[in-house]
């Protein structure tokens, strides 16, 4: 034959692999329905790589993980990763600053507890569940001045919550049982009589639990509601004049936020450290999941993520690095406050360089490598 | 009911009150001239006073620590301003008040750090023994106290009012864009109001450190400033004597009286409490600038 003929209609498959280095193009995917459209990962290489990452969280990671990996690690990660999200929210999303997400926690904690403890043949998820509506009662309570006040004002106010909280479950001796230090002893995980006791097992379930709520939380984002809390949060005058109900919107951000955060403490008790007293909920706790927001990213679910990665590995990570310098002669006093300092550090970089966060690296990392490696 | 009792505790309370104005003092002082809300204030009075109280045991004496001191806190203000305000510069007032939750923590590492995180006592030569006025006990070390709060305050008023800082000062409160198109460097301003500030933080954490022990805890002195904050307004400086007072007073008051009944430790989150609620009839503080808003 004479010259090649020249296709009529252009296939799909040709513009997607002219390259064997160009992995992460989306030529060629074509969004037929709106639902495609707006799926959450519309990129086929994030779906593969999204499964992938799931694939590996469930199934590789309990093959091959030690138990200090799962206890030390991964479990109190994904249960910030939650309480981080709850946060992210009410603040990043709904803009409304909170410094008492750990109180919250708290109240999801002791909920549990005294739900296992006094109802009779309550089912573990339900009581995980029901935690976490009282808790977001809890904070639908704290966040009724926020109709009224603002900015720093409510973030002194979410302080009360904070400091309420932790008084009453530490004064009222009914919540832990009459415990003489507070303490409460979580029950043990059972679910259809299946026990989950050893760590991986713990890993699974939290591991579980997370990705639905995490799952749940993006898709809210998504929907009508999550954009009436952005409208809320980028300018709450005009986000009423164009006829969003500031009352519903605001409350309902402290509600959903709460009930994560109930969910979260709820896990700490139970799947994380089995016994647990009001003052491991205390402002510092609240700081740090604070902090996972900003270094992770306001307002993105990834971004809970990754700063809650972020903030468990670092002191492990300076752990080490420490070590490694001054080879094993590092004082602990040092050794945290080095800690506090490299925080604080941090915060203020990622405020002025990048207020976006992690997340926001993420993207551009993603953009970069779509016009990879000809990028223009 | 025991009246001369009841005012003893009230007049612990207010003589304790104007202990967490001064505090909050230093809040108002940094929030008028440049907007931040600095929630590092607590970690600069422990900062300060920690850098006084290991000069002062070295023998240098009350005024040359607190002049040495006084200099740090001068070298605090610009590297603030240079590593954490300038950079910041038009970003929403919410990314600069996390900002200084960062400042707090480094300025507490960095304290701990070189200083040590041990306690120490301070003895300026006051002591804390009650004197009868009027059938009264009150503690004379709170007296002292309130004196060097009031000689602040003056001091604080005659400088916004009658030097040329101090006008200068006013002008970037109320506008920061007029207040550049006249000519009044913003930056230069910022790092003076940065060391009244810490001038202010190195009296409270002399004045609390001697009661207290020169020690961590004079960090948490910044939650027990924010509902005085709160009541007095963030812009007011009478606002921070007269929320000061009122905290102090309401919440000694509480524990004595309410405490019996629902349970003692209640002063942790009293003036929260208060405060939410005060806030709720009036959100901009006592006397706090109306806020008119606009789209």
């Amino acid at each position: 034959m004479g010259r090649p003929e020249i296709p009529q209609t252009v296939d799909c498959e040709l513009s997607t692999v002219d390259f064997p280095t160009m992995i992460y193009r989306e030529a060629g995917q074509f969004h037929a329905t709106y639902a495609e459209d707006q799926g959450i990962f519309p990129i086929r290489q994030d779906r593969i790589a999204f499964a992938g990452i799931l694939l590996i969280a469930f199934v590789v990671v309990p093959l091959i993980g030690n138990d200090y990996w799962f206890s030390a690690i991964l479990i109190p990660f994904l249960i910030l990763s939650l309480a981080a999200l709850g946060l992210n929210i009410l603040t990043g999303y709904a803009g409304q600053l909170s410094l008492g997400s750990a109180a919250f926690m708290a109240v999801g904690a002791f909920a549990a507890y005294n739900l296992m403890l006094r109802v009779p043949h309550m089912p573990l998820l339900a009581s995980f569940f029901l935690a976490g509506l009282i808790t977001a009662a809890v904070g639908l309570v704290f966040g009724l001045p926020s109709l009224r006040i603002k900015g720093f004002y409510l973030a002194v106010t979410t302080l009360a919550a904070q400091f309420i909280i932790e008084w009453v479950l530490t004064k009222f001796g009914w919540f832990s049982n009459y415990n003489p230090s507070g303490v409460i002893s979580a029950q043990k995980m059972v679910i259809l009589g299946y026990r989950f006791e050893s760590p991986v097992r713990r890993y699974v379930l939290t591991l579980a639990l997370v990705s639905l709520f995490a799952l749940a939380a993006k898709n809210l984002v998504r929907s009508r509601v999550g954009r009436a809390w952005m409208a809320v949060r980028d300018m709450d005058v005009a986000a009423e004049v164009i006829g969003i109900p500031m009352l519903e919107t605001k409350l309902l951000a402290f509600a959903v936020s709460s009930f994560y955060c109930g969910v979260a403490g709820a896990l700490w008790a139970f799947a994380y450290l089995g016994s647990v007293e009001p003052q491991a909920f205390d402002l510092t706790r609240s700081f740090q999941i604070l902090f996972m927001i900003i270094i992770g990213g306001l307002g993105s679910v990834l971004g809970s993520f990754l700063g809650a990665a972020f903030i468990v590995l670092l002191p492990i990570f300076l752990n080490v690095a420490a070590h490694s310098f001054f080879s094993g002669g590092v004082s602990q006093s040092l050794a945290s406050n080095l800690e506090l300092m490299v925080f604080g550090a941090l915060i203020i970089f990622f405020l002025a360089v990048e207020p976006l966060g992690l997340a926001r690296l993420w993207q551009t990392g993603k953009e970069k490598l779509r016009l990879w490696p000809f990028p223009h | 009911m025991d009246w001369s009792f009841f005012f003893e505790v009230l007049i612990g309370g207010l003589l304790a009150g104007i202990m967490y104005s001064l505090v909050a003092l230093g809040f108002v002082l940094i929030y008028k001239a440049s907007g931040v809300f600095n929630f590092a204030q607590g970690a600069m009075v422990f900062f300060a006073a920690l850098i006084f109280v290991s000069l002062f045991e070295k023998g240098w004496g009350l005024a040359g620590a607190a002049a040495a001191t006084l200099g740090v806190m001068v070298v605090l203000a610009f590297f603030v301003e240079r590593v954490v305000l300038r950079p910041l510069v038009n970003q929403p007032p919410i990314a600069l008040f996390m900002a200084t939750i960062g400042l707090a923590f480094l300025i507490e590492g960095f304290a701990q750090g070189i200083l040590g995180a041990q306690v120490h006592g301070l003895d300026i030569g006051i002591a804390d023994v009650p004197v009868q006025i009027g059938g009264i006990n009150i503690s004379k070390f709170d007296l002292f106290a309130s004196g060097v709060a009031a000689l602040l305050v003056a001091l604080l008023a005659f400088f916004f009012s009658k030097t040329r800082i101090g006008r200068a000062l006013r002008a970037v409160a109320d506008d920061h864009q007029a207040a550049l198109a006249v000519g009044i460097p913003l930056e230069q301003i910022w790092v003076v109001v940065w060391t009244a500030s810490g001038f202010v933080a190195l009296v409270a954490g002399i004045l609390w450190g001697s009661r207290t022990g020169v020690q961590f805890s004079l960090t948490f002195t910044a939650l027990k400033a924010l509902p005085v904050l709160i009541l007095g307004g963030f812009t007011s400086i009478p606002g921070a004597i007269v929320g000061g007072l009122i905290v102090g007073a309401s919440e000694k008051l509480a524990e004595v009286y309410l405490g019996p009944h629902i349970g003692s430790g209640l002063e942790n989150w009293f003036p929260y409490a208060l405060a939410t609620l005060f806030l709720l009839v009036r959100p901009e503080g006592l006397f706090g600038e109306k806020r008119i808003e606009r789209v």
